[in-house]
């Protein structure tokens, strides 16, 4: 068949921001997973039709303004305490969807009772874990998920596991209890990955409209300024460093 | 004939690159001016090689890109 | 009924259908009675994996738009301040129940009156009040709680029931209370999905300029200055011709009503000035109750909190003293009668 040179080329958009993203400048530093998986989010919500029904929980960190990104509701919550705000809301409107979305102190160490005792009560929540070892907003401190041998404001001759522990494995935890239907870790390091962060947040999502349990899902995530490095180097250590460390993938799917 | 091409809002670039380092077809690069946020901003070099495949859409923290695909062209 | 389950089925009267906490003596009958109380009114008990964990599911399900409770005592009240500052910033309504107990720190488990000042001067951070309602008996126990959710949600705060271990535990008859039927239109705030309508947002964070958190502030103490305007309560005793006058709230009401009636039969006049409402104190009343009187004896179960605000309220036009226990202690009623007879002499 001829190609008609003369044919009239017509422009579809094939990704452009969905709805429900609000398309403000955000306040998160180049090449933050934050805007990553906000966008993720934001489509989802879309893709599945509950704009109306969500309510987004904010976490203490850099993450504390996400609600003004979604135009969803949106809910504070006390640093750590998203998981028992969630069951308040939950209990509540249980045909709300309720996302907690959070990171690394709120969940796993202000936030530690929270986080283990929401999930094994199997509230019907969607938990979204925004893993980058550290804690960013308050300027790059140590975090429960840290590697050994990171250096941070806190652990300035790198991380000494004899002094803090070793890094805690949220999913490896969470996957102890019974009554989970999903537990899954992702990262946003390379478009393969943001691909599969999608579908495992969907996952979560549609178990929860489907009121089948508790989801959570761990997402390694850039944080080129608290790591000190440009963004593309960071994409390439949470390649090398936390991978090996935080296997990616899926533990649970009921 | 490109298959599409990459609409990118500069003033919301923040120039992390990482768009640059994703796109199989290395159709983007750094622009050598700064824009208003003050950095280097990720440009399209208007080739033909874009399949707009939309990975540096699907990359982009600052949803800055978007992506228009040809339709009536055939390889 | 035993007073914490006379509050607790109070608040079922009134519409709270869910309720989080976490077991403390001198409370532990609360969330037992909800445990069981709950389900049958199709309402959600849980049992929290901590008192802070509680007060947040609190702020969840306040933000939800239900009625809600949670209780405690002394220690685990301190373990909410956060959650209680954070609802008064964000404006959501509850019910908070202290039934107090002998402290510092871990303490004992005997009743106590010694968490005034964190209950009306703070407790958490930042500019906020507490609505303090403080019951004497297991009626007002109860009858107090259908009114602290009415408050809670007209003013869109916490309302705090102020009680103590006595109370708690002692059993009384009462007339269970009727629900007032009062409603309260909460759509304009609360996140129950943005169904045709713009999202709404329920915090307290205020960082940028044009939402200032001085604003907010100044919305917070316009509303306290109203609650101080409107919602005082207190109720006297034999004050009308008395020369000295005894003020005390909650269980040492009791004790100061019997030391009245020990007075009078000895000969001596002494009357009985009772603030329902810690928050707001009811200044202007015990001003003029106190007018003319010889002297004010405050007596609490604490090292001498409410005579404070009660000092503050007579500014100088009449002495004030204090008697008090601490440690879950209960003043003797001859010790009081003694002390009020030595101010004649």
């Amino acid at each position: 068949m001829q190609l008609d040179t003369k044919e009239k080329l017509r422009e579809k958009t094939v990704f452009s921001p969905t709805p429900s993203l609000n398309r403000r400048p955000h306040h998160y530093c180049a090449g933050c997973g934050h805007g990553i998986v906000h966008r993720l989010l934001a489509e989802l919500i879309d893709e599945l039709g509950i704009p109306q029904k969500t309510v987004l929980i904010a976490p203490v960190g850099c993450g504390v303004l996400a609600f003004f990104y979604i135009n969803v509701d949106g809910c504070e919550a006390a640093h750590g305490r998203v998981p028992a705000v969630a069951t308040g809301l939950k209990r509540v409107n249980p045909e709300n969807i309720v996302i907690a979305y959070q990171g690394d102190g709120d969940l796993l160490a202000i936030g530690t009772a929270e986080t283990i005792h929401t999930a094994n009560r199997g509230e019907n929540i969607t938990v979204v874990f925004i893993n980058n070892a550290l804690y960013g907003m308050t300027g790059g401190q140590m975090a429960p998920t840290s590697l050994v041998g990171q250096k941070t404001k806190t652990s300035p001759y790198g991380r000494s596991a004899a002094e803090a522990g070793y890094p805690i494995r949220a999913c490896e935890l969470i996957d102890t209890l019974e009554a989970p239907v999903f537990i899954e870790r992702t990262s946003v390091h390379s478009v393969k990955h943001i691909i599969r962060t999608k579908k495992a947040l969907k996952k979560g999502l549609k178990n929860q409209m489907e009121n089948r349990g508790y989801s959570f899902i761990e997402v390694l995530s850039m944080c080129p300024t608290g790591w000190g490095m440009k963004p593309v180097s960071a994409t390439e250590w949470i390649e090398k460093q936390m991978v090996p460390y935080y296997p990616l993938g899926n533990f649970r799917d009921r | 004939m490109a298959l599409g091409k990459p609409i990118i809002d500069i003033s919301l670039c923040k120039g992390c690159e990482l768009c640059v380092h994703a796109c199989p077809q290395k159709v983007l690069s750094m622009s050598a001016e700064s824009n208003e946020q003050g950095v280097p901003y990720a440009c399209f070099d208007d080739s033909d090689n874009c399949t707009a495949c939309t990975f540096c859409a699907l990359i982009c923290p600052e949803y800055a890109i978007n992506v228009i695909k040809y339709e009536g062209v055939r390889t | 009924m035993k007073g914490n389950e006379a509050l607790a089925e109070a608040a079922v009267i009134a519409g709270c259908r869910y309720f989080f906490g976490y077991p403390i003596t001198p409370q532990n009958e609360v969330p037992a009675y909800f445990a069981m109380r709950l389900p049958q009114v199709g309402g959600t008990f849980i049992q929290a994996e901590s008192e802070i964990a509680a007060i947040n599911m609190v702020f969840g399900a306040a933000a939800a738009g239900a009625r809600v409770m949670t209780s405690s005592s002394s220690p685990g009240i301190s373990l909410k301040q956060e959650g209680i500052s954070y609802m008064a910033g964000a404006e959501l309504p509850a019910v908070v129940v202290n039934m107090m107990r002998g402290g510092p720190g871990l303490g004992n488990i005997a009743g106590s009156q010694a968490d005034y000042f964190q209950a009306t001067k703070g407790g958490g951070h930042g500019d906020y009040r507490l609505i303090v309602l403080a019951p004497n008996s297991v009626q007002e126990l109860a009858d107090l709680t259908v009114l602290a959710f009415d408050l809670a949600d007209r003013y869109r705060m916490i309302c705090m029931i102020l009680g103590d271990g006595f109370l708690g535990q002692m059993s009384e008859p009462l007339v269970l209370p009727e629900p007032t039927g009062l409603k309260f239109d909460k759509s304009e705030w609360i996140l129950d999905g943005a169904k045709g309508r713009k999202p709404h947002i329920v915090r307290s964070l205020r960082l940028r300029p044009e939402d200032a958190l001085e604003k907010l502030n100044l919305k917070l103490q316009e509303k306290y200055r109203e609650i101080m305007q409107h919602e005082t309560r207190s109720e006297e005793y034999n004050t009308a011709d008395a020369e000295y006058l005894l003020v005390g709230f909650g269980i040492s009401s009791r004790l100061l009503k019997s030391a009245v009636q020990a007075l009078k039969s000895q000969g001596v006049k002494a009357g009985l000035f009772r603030p329902i409402t810690l928050w707001p104190f009811p200044s202007r009343e015990l001003a003029a109750c106190a007018q003319g009187k010889k002297k004010v004896l405050v007596v609490e179960m604490n090292a001498g909190q409410m005579v404070e605000d009660v000092r503050l309220a007579v500014n100088g036009s009449v002495p004030v003293d204090f008697l008090g226990r601490m440690g879950g202690m209960t003043p003797e009623i001859e010790s009081i009668t003694e002390r009020i007879k030595s101010y004649a002499a």
